[in-house]
Protein backbone atom coordinates (compact mmCIF):
# COMPACT_ATOMS: atom_id res chain seq x y z
CA UNK A 1 0.00 0.00 0.00
CA UNK A 2 2.28 2.34 1.00
CA UNK A 3 3.92 2.00 -2.81
CA UNK A 4 0.96 3.94 -3.81
CA UNK A 5 1.69 7.20 -2.11
CA UNK A 6 5.23 6.94 -3.42
CA UNK A 7 5.79 9.83 -5.97
CA UNK A 8 7.42 8.84 -9.05
CA UNK A 9 11.06 10.08 -9.35
CA UNK A 10 10.13 12.41 -12.61
CA UNK A 11 7.39 13.89 -10.58
CA UNK A 12 9.85 14.80 -7.92
CA UNK A 13 12.68 16.36 -10.59
CA UNK A 14 9.58 18.22 -11.35
CA UNK A 15 9.10 19.87 -7.89
CA UNK A 16 12.57 20.37 -7.46
CA UNK A 17 12.81 22.60 -10.34
CA UNK A 18 10.03 24.49 -9.24
CA UNK A 19 10.74 25.28 -5.97
CA UNK A 20 14.35 26.18 -7.42
CA UNK A 21 12.42 28.23 -9.87
CA UNK A 22 10.97 29.55 -7.14
CA UNK A 23 13.44 30.91 -5.15
CA UNK A 24 15.63 32.13 -8.25
CA UNK A 25 13.19 34.50 -9.16
CA UNK A 26 12.65 35.63 -5.55
CA UNK A 27 16.16 35.99 -5.09
CA UNK A 28 16.01 38.12 -8.52
CA UNK A 29 13.38 40.24 -7.50
CA UNK A 30 15.04 41.36 -4.04
CA UNK A 31 18.29 41.69 -5.80
CA UNK A 32 16.89 44.12 -8.53
CA UNK A 33 17.25 47.07 -6.97
CA UNK A 34 21.01 46.98 -6.57
CA UNK A 35 21.87 45.53 -9.68
CA UNK A 36 19.46 48.04 -11.88
CA UNK A 37 21.23 50.93 -13.41
CA UNK A 38 19.99 54.06 -12.37
CA UNK A 39 19.50 56.81 -14.74
CA UNK A 40 22.37 58.65 -16.77
CA UNK A 41 23.75 60.94 -14.34
CA UNK A 42 24.02 64.33 -15.68
CA UNK A 43 26.52 66.61 -16.64
CA UNK A 44 26.17 68.35 -13.45
CA UNK A 45 26.66 65.22 -11.38
CA UNK A 46 29.84 64.29 -12.91
CA UNK A 47 31.26 67.39 -12.89
CA UNK A 48 29.81 68.18 -8.97
CA UNK A 49 33.05 64.91 -8.52
CA UNK A 50 34.89 65.74 -11.64
CA UNK A 51 35.76 69.42 -10.63
CA UNK A 52 36.93 67.84 -7.15
CA UNK A 53 39.87 65.84 -8.74
CA UNK A 54 42.99 66.74 -11.54
CA UNK A 55 44.41 64.49 -14.04
CA UNK A 56 47.93 63.47 -13.69
CA UNK A 57 48.44 64.34 -17.39
CA UNK A 58 46.96 67.63 -17.49
CA UNK A 59 48.70 69.60 -14.38
CA UNK A 60 46.91 72.21 -12.99
CA UNK A 61 43.48 71.77 -15.41
CA UNK A 62 40.48 70.81 -13.24
CA UNK A 63 39.10 67.75 -14.62
CA UNK A 64 35.59 68.98 -15.19
CA UNK A 65 36.76 71.29 -17.43
CA UNK A 66 39.89 69.56 -19.05
CA UNK A 67 39.26 68.99 -22.76
CA UNK A 68 41.48 66.23 -23.55
CA UNK A 69 40.82 62.77 -24.36
CA UNK A 70 42.37 61.35 -20.92
CA UNK A 71 40.15 63.45 -18.87
CA UNK A 72 37.05 62.66 -21.41
CA UNK A 73 37.67 58.91 -20.47
CA UNK A 74 37.83 60.11 -16.81
CA UNK A 75 34.18 61.73 -16.98
CA UNK A 76 32.72 58.72 -18.65
CA UNK A 77 33.89 56.35 -16.17
CA UNK A 78 32.49 58.53 -13.30
CA UNK A 79 29.66 58.70 -15.01
CA UNK A 80 28.83 54.93 -15.02
CA UNK A 81 30.24 54.62 -11.69
CA UNK A 82 27.64 57.07 -10.80
CA UNK A 83 25.20 55.15 -12.91
CA UNK A 84 26.02 52.31 -10.87
CA UNK A 85 25.13 53.29 -7.59
CA UNK A 86 28.32 54.40 -6.54
CA UNK A 87 28.59 57.20 -3.94
CA UNK A 88 31.06 59.85 -4.92
CA UNK A 89 33.18 58.81 -1.41
CA UNK A 90 33.66 55.30 -3.02
CA UNK A 91 34.44 56.78 -6.51
CA UNK A 92 37.25 59.04 -5.20
CA UNK A 93 38.60 56.26 -3.82
CA UNK A 94 38.38 54.10 -6.82
CA UNK A 95 40.50 57.16 -8.51
CA UNK A 96 42.98 57.77 -5.30
CA UNK A 97 43.58 53.81 -5.88
CA UNK A 98 44.02 53.79 -9.66
CA UNK A 99 46.33 57.29 -9.64
CA UNK A 100 47.79 58.16 -6.75
CA UNK A 101 46.57 60.92 -4.96
CA UNK A 102 47.47 63.37 -6.39
CA UNK A 103 44.39 63.82 -8.21
CA UNK A 104 42.92 64.59 -5.49
CA UNK A 105 42.35 68.78 -5.45
CA UNK A 106 42.36 68.96 -1.92
CA UNK A 107 44.08 66.30 0.37
CA UNK A 108 42.01 63.95 2.39
CA UNK A 109 40.63 65.04 5.99
CA UNK A 110 43.20 63.54 7.77
CA UNK A 111 44.32 64.52 11.18
CA UNK A 112 48.08 64.54 10.28
CA UNK A 113 47.08 66.67 7.04
CA UNK A 114 46.43 69.55 8.98
CA UNK A 115 47.97 68.87 12.04
CA UNK A 116 51.36 68.98 11.27
CA UNK A 117 51.44 71.83 9.42
CA UNK A 118 49.92 73.97 11.99
CA UNK A 119 52.25 73.10 14.29
CA UNK A 120 54.84 73.85 12.18
CA UNK A 121 53.59 76.96 11.65
CA UNK A 122 52.86 77.53 15.34
CA UNK A 123 56.40 76.45 16.75
CA UNK A 124 57.88 78.75 13.51
CA UNK A 125 56.36 81.95 14.85
CA UNK A 126 56.76 81.33 18.57
CA UNK A 127 60.18 80.79 17.46
CA UNK A 128 60.59 83.64 15.98
CA UNK A 129 58.76 85.62 18.07
CA UNK A 130 61.03 85.08 20.83
CA UNK A 131 63.80 85.35 18.55
CA UNK A 132 62.91 89.15 17.93
CA UNK A 133 61.73 89.65 21.34
CA UNK A 134 65.50 88.84 22.68
CA UNK A 135 67.07 90.54 19.66
CA UNK A 136 65.13 93.91 20.43
CA UNK A 137 65.48 93.46 24.06
CA UNK A 138 68.48 96.14 25.32
CA UNK A 139 70.50 94.52 28.38
CA UNK A 140 72.87 96.39 30.10
CA UNK A 141 76.71 95.26 29.48
CA UNK A 142 78.56 96.02 32.43
CA UNK A 143 81.58 98.20 32.62
CA UNK A 144 80.90 99.35 28.87
CA UNK A 145 81.11 103.21 29.84
CA UNK A 146 82.31 104.93 26.83
CA UNK A 147 84.27 107.46 26.62
CA UNK A 148 84.35 110.00 24.23
CA UNK A 149 86.14 113.25 23.21
CA UNK A 150 85.02 115.47 21.15
CA UNK A 151 86.97 117.70 19.65
CA UNK A 152 87.52 121.42 20.58
CA UNK A 153 84.08 123.32 18.49
CA UNK A 154 82.92 119.40 17.82
CA UNK A 155 79.20 119.22 18.63
CA UNK A 156 78.91 116.16 21.11
CA UNK A 157 76.58 113.70 19.40
CA UNK A 158 78.74 114.10 16.17
CA UNK A 159 81.60 112.79 18.02
CA UNK A 160 79.58 110.25 19.79
CA UNK A 161 77.71 109.29 16.82
CA UNK A 162 81.17 108.98 15.13
CA UNK A 163 82.32 106.83 17.79
CA UNK A 164 79.72 104.47 17.24
CA UNK A 165 79.91 104.04 13.57
CA UNK A 166 83.62 103.19 14.17
CA UNK A 167 82.22 99.82 16.47
CA UNK A 168 80.36 99.06 13.83
CA UNK A 169 83.13 98.83 11.40
CA UNK B 1 84.96 117.56 26.40
CA UNK B 2 83.97 114.23 28.30
CA UNK B 3 80.94 112.40 27.70
CA UNK B 4 80.71 109.26 30.27
CA UNK B 5 78.69 106.17 30.82
CA UNK B 6 76.20 105.89 28.14
CA UNK B 7 75.28 102.03 28.37
CA UNK B 8 75.26 100.36 25.01
CA UNK B 9 72.66 98.09 24.11
CA UNK B 10 73.86 94.75 23.41
CA UNK B 11 71.92 93.11 20.56
CA UNK B 12 71.99 89.13 20.17
CA UNK B 13 69.88 86.25 19.37
CA UNK B 14 71.19 83.54 21.65
CA UNK B 15 72.54 80.83 19.79
CA UNK B 16 69.98 78.23 20.10
CA UNK B 17 68.09 80.07 18.61
CA UNK B 18 70.45 80.82 15.66
CA UNK B 19 71.40 77.31 15.08
CA UNK B 20 67.65 76.56 15.43
CA UNK B 21 66.42 79.19 12.46
CA UNK B 22 69.49 78.01 10.68
CA UNK B 23 69.33 74.57 10.12
CA UNK B 24 65.38 75.02 9.37
CA UNK B 25 66.25 77.37 6.36
CA UNK B 26 69.02 74.99 5.21
CA UNK B 27 66.87 72.43 5.62
CA UNK B 28 64.15 73.94 3.83
CA UNK B 29 66.40 74.87 1.22
CA UNK B 30 67.92 71.62 0.70
CA UNK B 31 64.37 70.39 0.14
CA UNK B 32 63.87 72.72 -2.71
CA UNK B 33 66.76 71.73 -4.49
CA UNK B 34 66.25 68.08 -4.33
CA UNK B 35 63.03 68.49 -5.77
CA UNK B 36 64.37 70.81 -8.39
CA UNK B 37 67.13 68.32 -9.17
CA UNK B 38 64.67 65.84 -9.40
CA UNK B 39 62.00 67.77 -11.92
CA UNK B 40 65.20 68.42 -14.13
CA UNK B 41 66.23 64.44 -14.41
CA UNK B 42 64.27 63.99 -17.03
CA UNK B 43 63.82 59.58 -17.37
CA UNK B 44 65.80 56.84 -15.47
CA UNK B 45 69.17 56.97 -17.44
CA UNK B 46 71.01 53.84 -18.86
CA UNK B 47 73.34 52.53 -16.51
CA UNK B 48 70.57 52.81 -13.78
CA UNK B 49 69.78 49.48 -11.88
CA UNK B 50 66.23 48.69 -12.13
CA UNK B 51 64.82 48.19 -8.66
CA UNK B 52 61.91 45.58 -7.90
CA UNK B 53 58.29 46.72 -8.54
CA UNK B 54 55.05 44.84 -9.04
CA UNK B 55 52.64 45.06 -12.12
CA UNK B 56 49.33 43.66 -11.62
CA UNK B 57 47.84 42.24 -15.03
CA UNK B 58 44.23 42.95 -16.25
CA UNK B 59 42.42 39.92 -16.33
CA UNK B 60 42.99 37.69 -18.77
CA UNK B 61 46.51 37.98 -19.03
CA UNK B 62 49.13 35.68 -17.17
CA UNK B 63 52.91 35.15 -16.80
CA UNK B 64 53.08 31.89 -15.45
CA UNK B 65 49.92 31.38 -14.16
CA UNK B 66 50.47 34.44 -11.91
CA UNK B 67 48.29 37.56 -12.52
CA UNK B 68 51.50 39.75 -11.27
CA UNK B 69 54.73 40.47 -12.42
CA UNK B 70 57.42 40.75 -9.92
CA UNK B 71 60.04 42.33 -12.15
CA UNK B 72 63.09 40.71 -10.43
CA UNK B 73 61.46 37.53 -11.23
CA UNK B 74 62.82 38.55 -14.89
CA UNK B 75 66.10 38.73 -13.90
CA UNK B 76 67.83 36.40 -16.91
CA UNK B 77 66.19 37.84 -19.52
CA UNK B 78 65.36 40.79 -21.40
CA UNK B 79 63.02 42.60 -20.75
CA UNK B 80 61.44 45.84 -22.62
CA UNK B 81 58.80 47.81 -21.18
CA UNK B 82 56.81 50.39 -22.96
CA UNK B 83 54.30 52.62 -21.37
CA UNK B 84 51.22 53.84 -23.32
CA UNK B 85 47.98 54.68 -22.71
CA UNK B 86 44.17 54.35 -25.10
CA UNK B 87 43.85 57.65 -25.43
CA UNK B 88 47.77 58.49 -26.55
CA UNK B 89 47.40 58.30 -30.65
CA UNK B 90 51.12 58.22 -31.07
CA UNK B 91 51.01 54.97 -28.77
CA UNK B 92 48.87 53.22 -31.85
CA UNK B 93 51.70 54.13 -34.20
CA UNK B 94 53.75 51.48 -32.45
CA UNK B 95 51.36 49.10 -31.43
CA UNK B 96 51.45 46.49 -34.19
CA UNK B 97 55.16 46.83 -33.95
CA UNK B 98 55.25 45.92 -30.55
CA UNK B 99 52.91 42.93 -30.86
CA UNK B 100 55.14 41.82 -34.13
CA UNK B 101 58.32 41.95 -32.07
CA UNK B 102 56.41 40.24 -29.47
CA UNK B 103 55.59 37.27 -31.26
CA UNK B 104 58.95 37.01 -32.93
CA UNK B 105 60.80 37.45 -29.56
CA UNK B 106 58.29 35.12 -27.63
CA UNK B 107 59.35 31.57 -28.75
CA UNK B 108 62.76 32.41 -27.35
CA UNK B 109 61.95 32.77 -24.28
CA UNK B 110 64.87 35.45 -23.16
CA UNK B 111 62.71 38.33 -24.08
CA UNK B 112 59.81 39.51 -21.86
CA UNK B 113 57.24 42.48 -22.83
CA UNK B 114 55.37 44.12 -20.73
CA UNK B 115 52.91 47.17 -21.34
CA UNK B 116 52.24 49.89 -18.80
CA UNK B 117 48.64 51.41 -18.87
CA UNK B 118 49.36 54.96 -17.96
CA UNK B 119 46.43 56.63 -16.21
CA UNK B 120 44.00 55.25 -18.37
CA UNK B 121 40.55 53.64 -17.38
CA UNK B 122 40.11 49.81 -17.85
CA UNK B 123 37.50 49.79 -20.42
CA UNK B 124 39.17 51.88 -23.29
CA UNK B 125 42.25 50.15 -22.06
CA UNK B 126 40.54 46.86 -23.48
CA UNK B 127 39.72 48.40 -26.23
CA UNK B 128 42.73 49.32 -27.31
CA UNK B 129 44.55 45.79 -26.40
CA UNK B 130 41.87 44.46 -28.51
CA UNK B 131 42.08 46.48 -31.31
CA UNK B 132 45.54 45.70 -32.08
CA UNK B 133 45.22 41.99 -30.79
CA UNK B 134 48.10 42.91 -28.14
CA UNK B 135 48.66 39.53 -26.32
CA UNK B 136 51.97 40.54 -24.08
CA UNK B 137 51.64 41.01 -20.57
CA UNK B 138 49.90 43.73 -19.72
CA UNK B 139 48.56 45.94 -16.39
CA UNK B 140 47.62 49.23 -15.07
CA UNK B 141 50.54 51.55 -13.42
CA UNK B 142 48.26 51.65 -10.15
CA UNK B 143 48.82 54.76 -8.18
CA UNK B 144 51.49 55.94 -10.82
CA UNK B 145 53.72 54.10 -8.86
CA UNK B 146 55.67 52.57 -12.09
CA UNK B 147 55.35 55.82 -14.07
CA UNK B 148 56.76 57.64 -11.38
CA UNK B 149 60.01 55.18 -10.65
CA UNK B 150 61.05 55.56 -14.68
CA UNK B 151 60.17 59.72 -14.12
CA UNK B 152 58.47 58.99 -17.62
CA UNK B 153 57.44 62.41 -19.28
CA UNK B 154 54.57 60.99 -21.37
CA UNK B 155 53.66 58.25 -23.46
CA UNK B 156 54.66 56.20 -25.22
CA UNK B 157 57.91 55.81 -23.52
CA UNK B 158 60.26 51.99 -23.92
CA UNK B 159 62.46 50.89 -21.49
CA UNK B 160 65.04 48.15 -22.40
CA UNK B 161 66.62 46.10 -19.45
CA UNK B 162 69.46 43.75 -19.41
CA UNK B 163 69.80 39.91 -18.41
CA UNK B 164 71.18 41.56 -14.86
CA UNK B 165 68.67 44.33 -14.61
CA UNK B 166 70.28 47.32 -15.70
CA UNK B 167 68.92 49.72 -18.02
CA UNK B 168 70.23 50.06 -21.16
CA UNK B 169 67.81 52.33 -23.61
CA UNK B 170 65.03 54.55 -23.45
CA UNK B 171 62.77 55.10 -26.20
CA UNK B 172 61.19 58.60 -25.98
CA UNK B 173 58.32 58.46 -28.53
CA UNK B 174 56.94 55.86 -30.76
CA UNK B 175 58.90 53.38 -32.76
CA UNK B 176 58.65 53.79 -36.69
CA UNK B 177 59.11 50.28 -37.67
CA UNK B 178 59.78 46.91 -36.26
CA UNK B 179 63.76 46.95 -36.83
CA UNK B 180 64.02 49.88 -34.39
CA UNK B 181 62.89 47.13 -31.88
CA UNK B 182 64.95 44.90 -33.23
CA UNK B 183 67.97 47.02 -33.15
CA UNK B 184 67.64 47.53 -29.13
CA UNK B 185 67.20 43.79 -28.34
CA UNK B 186 69.74 41.89 -30.50
CA UNK B 187 72.74 43.50 -28.87
CA UNK B 188 70.96 42.42 -25.64
CA UNK B 189 70.97 38.77 -26.68
CA UNK B 190 74.45 38.25 -27.58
Amino acid sequence: MSELFKPEPSRITTYKLLFAALIALTLVLISRPTLAQGPTPTDDEVNRIAKQMYCPVCENTPLDVCPTEACRQWRDLIRTMLAEGKSEEEIKQYFVAQYGIRVLAEPPNRLTTYLIPTIAILLGALLLLRGFQMWMKPSVTQGTAVETEARPGQDPYIARLEEELKKQK
Amino acid sequence: MTETSIPAPRRGVPLWVQIIIWVILVGFLVVIAFQLRRAQQGSVQPGHVIDNFTLPLFSGYQVDGKSEIQIADLRGKVVVINFWASWCKPCEQEAAELQQAWKEYEPTGQVVFLGVDYVDTEPEARVYLKKFGITYPNGPDLATRISQYFRIKGVPETYFINQDGVLQYVQVGPFSSIEQIRAQIEPLLK
